[in-house]
């Protein structure tokens, strides 16, 4: 027991200090490598409540995709982030104001905080949790069951992002040189290659 | 059971897959052009048809998916409308797309896709359906804002409508993550029980506001109105007209869903949060429209008012209020039919026109249509005896009613006060001064629309087409 307390001291520490050095990196790039490592530590921890799945996906999502979008944004958006920090010192006390207000309102919304009575219940009843499933086994079953109108809702909402994309952004350029493998195939070689006798010493 | 709930959500179902079968042969079509046009015609029958099979589906409420998904007649009454409000906007829109270049069998399909997610959020019974429906719809609708991609107005339209929709969206799911906290579930009776039990507590009271400021946004309620005109604007027009008309309705129902099935309990509660609403919104509504020189515009703080109106109905918490907002939202999609075929077809020497003053004497050049477009601007005015009038006596009923006198006084001002730059169009069209007027030829089908529309404001007034019985019993089942 001492070393998952030990354990998850270590990877809460380094959470919190990447999380720290992604906005303290003054190089975006660096932000955005610490950022991995602060979703590799997020994982890790994942791992050690037994949420396995959750674990994984964060890494597959997170690690293999959402981070590597961001770096290649960072790296080819010419952006100049000291340009972007400019008069941040002017706006500061106007934002630290309203941060402080967010803070003391939702404060006031936690300090209230009170179950229902039959919230536990209602909770525990949307999925009983069987010693002998794995999570992930467990959550596919559900997904895919209880909730997969909102499984295929979250597709098709996937599927708008994919055609919105496309149409916005895809021109039909008639300028370019495609490929085109069945005329290469069939192109005749007693047509393409012309035959010249060329005598000594002129040229064609 | 699967089978069971596959049944309750089947014209949702068929019209997503009618859409991916509609892209699939617009892919792979030869002749772009023919089959985009194609492919349009099909999706308004198909609207037409899914109108129809919706509105004659057998009485009663059934649910599927654990209550996720909720069929029942108010959920019915929202769609028939909005179906055949997106039905009328994407038969308008053809002539339009294919002037500018923009007809791609895409619009058509998105158009579709949007009008899915419009019909799951009326029949949200969950707070995650709730939001998966509005993100279909808001992202569907956010391309198509930006349709027109080599005008920097249309891709601004686009790109500030997605930025704001989606700082709306994250109030929204935040007030869902709080009330789901607090209730522990996201099921809309289940949140009903929890609330019947403890009262509101603090937690979901901040949650509910949440949910209601997200909410608002998306039918452009002050103060989450900013983006409207510019939005309204910047849009092709046939993209205006839609959203003038079907995600209006689809939203106001979903707010309407949200508040009686989970928080029925405690009217008082969000009462006055719909109270300010609705004053904020029929007064800026009124006041900011009469500066204005574009007609889109206008059309965006017009809408501004609209909305207030359909909100001081529900604000009355009764179900005789969801009846007038579901009348008056009925009404108004079939009065911004009417307008849009009209704007549509404004333009002067084959070059479109948004300008008001553009108006002048158009009685001269083409008096039917110059007195159509007088009928709906009264009946947008609320001027007795037209329908429009009709739709804000139901709603100034239902606020009288439930108490609150005070608002309906306010409404009726700010409805005197918007009347004028309704009547200035109606004044510039009779009596303007003549130079610039309006010469392009309409179309046989907007014609046809504008002249229905501006009919059924008159011959309405007998008995409103049965839609007040129809309402009533949609606003029965909402609080049964």
């Amino acid at each position: 027991m001492v070393i998952v307390t030990f354990i998850f001291y270590l990877f809460a520490s380094i959470a919190i200090a990447s999380a720290l050095m992604v906005i303290l990196a003054r190089n975006p790039v660096h932000s955005v490598l610490w950022l991995i490592l602060t979703f590799f530590t997020a994982s890790a921890l994942f791992v050690l409540m037994g949420a396995e799945l959750i674990a994984m996906l964060l890494m597959i999502v997170y690690v293999g995709a959402v981070a590597v979008l961001f770096l290649f944004v960072v790296m080819m958006l010419d952006v100049d982030f000291a340009q972007l920090r400019y008069g941040m010192a002017q706006y500061f006390p106007l934002g630290l104001l309203i941060g402080t207000i967010i803070l003391v309102e939702l404060g006031l919304a936690f300090g209230d905080w009170i179950y229902a009575d039959n919230a536990p219940a209602l909770r525990a009843a949307v999925m009983p949790a069987p010693q002998d499933v794995e999570n992930t086994a467990a959550i596919g079953r559900i997904l895919y069951t209880d909730y997969v109108y909102m499984f295929q809702a979250a597709g098709l909402i996937l599927f708008v992002a994919m055609v919105g994309a496309i149409v916005l952004t895809m021109r039909h350029r008639k300028d370019v040189k495609r490929q085109n493998i069945l005329s290469q195939i069939y192109r005749d070689p007693a047509k393409s290659v012309e035959l010249k006798d060329i005598k000594p010493g002129q040229g064609l | 059971m699967l089978s069971n709930d596959i049944s309750v959500i089947l014209p949702e179902l068929l019209l997503a897959v009618y859409a991916m079968a509609a892209l699939m042969v617009g892919v792979y079509a030869r002749k772009q052009e023919a089959i985009s046009n194609l492919i349009l015609w099909v999706t308004v029958v198909v609207f037409v048809i899914f109108g129809f099979w919706i509105g004659f589906a057998p009485e009663g409420t059934s649910t599927a998916f654990h209550e996720a998904f909720i069929n029942d007649g108010f959920a019915r009454f929202a769609k028939v409308t909005l179906l055949w409000g997106a039905a009328a906007v994407l038969a308008m829109s053809r002539d339009y797309l294919a002037k500018n270049g923009l007809l791609k069998f895409e619009f058509p399909v998105l158009v579709a896709l949007a009008t899915v997610g419009m019909m799951m959020m009326v029949s949200a019974g969950d707070l995650m359906s709730l939001y998966l429906g509005l993100e279909l719809q808001s992202l569907a609708l956010y391309v198509i804002a930006a349709f027109r991609r080599d005008s920097l107005r249309s891709s601004e339209a686009g790109l500030k409508y997605f930025v704001l929709g989606s700082l709306s969206s994250g109030l929204l799911l935040y007030g869902a993550s709080l009330v789901y906290g607090f209730a522990g579930t996201t099921v809309f009776s289940g949140i009903y029980s929890v609330v019947g039990q403890e009262g509101l507590s603090l937690g979901l009271l901040f949650g509910m506001v949440f949910m209601l400021a997200g909410l608002t946004f998306k039918i452009s309620a002050v103060p989450f109105h900013m983006w409207t005109p510019d939005v309204y604007e910047g849009s092709p027009t046939p993209v205006t007209a839609l959203f003038a008309t079907a995600p209006k309705m689809a939203a106001a129902a979903l707010i309407a869903r949200l508040l009686f099935d989970s928080f029925g309990e405690v009217v008082g509660q969000w009462q006055q949060v719909l109270v300010l609403l609705s004053f904020l919104s029929v007064f800026v509504g009124a006041l900011a429209a009469i500066g204005q020189t574009n007609i889109k515009r206008l059309m965006a703080y017009s809408s501004i008012g609209h909305m207030g109106f359909a909100m001081m109905g529900l604000a009355a918490g009764t179900e005789q209020g969801v009846q007038a907002m579901l009348i008056y939202m009925a009404i108004y999609v079939t009065m911004n039919v009417g307008v849009f075929a009209f704007i549509l077809n404004m333009e002067r020497d084959g070059q479109a026109v948004t300008d008001i003053s553009a108006l002048s004497l158009y009685s001269k050049v083409a008096p039917g249509r110059a007195a159509a477009l007088a009928a709906l601007m009264f009946s947008l005015a609320g001027i007795p005896p037209l329908v429009g009038f009709f739709g804000k006596l139901y709603v100034l009923e239902a606020a009288v009613d439930a108490g609150l006198v005070w608002l309906a006084i306010a409404g009726v001002l700010a409805s005197v006060i918007g009347a004028y730059y309704y009547l200035r169009i109606v004044y510039l069209m009779y009596f303007g001064a003549t130079e610039n007027t309006l010469n392009g030829r309409m179309p046989m089908l907007h014609g046809t629309l504008l002249a229905a529309s501006s009919l059924a404001m008159i011959v309405g007034v007998v008995n409103l087409f049965g839609v007040e019985t129809l309402a009533g019993m949609a606003a029965a089942t909402l609080l049964n």
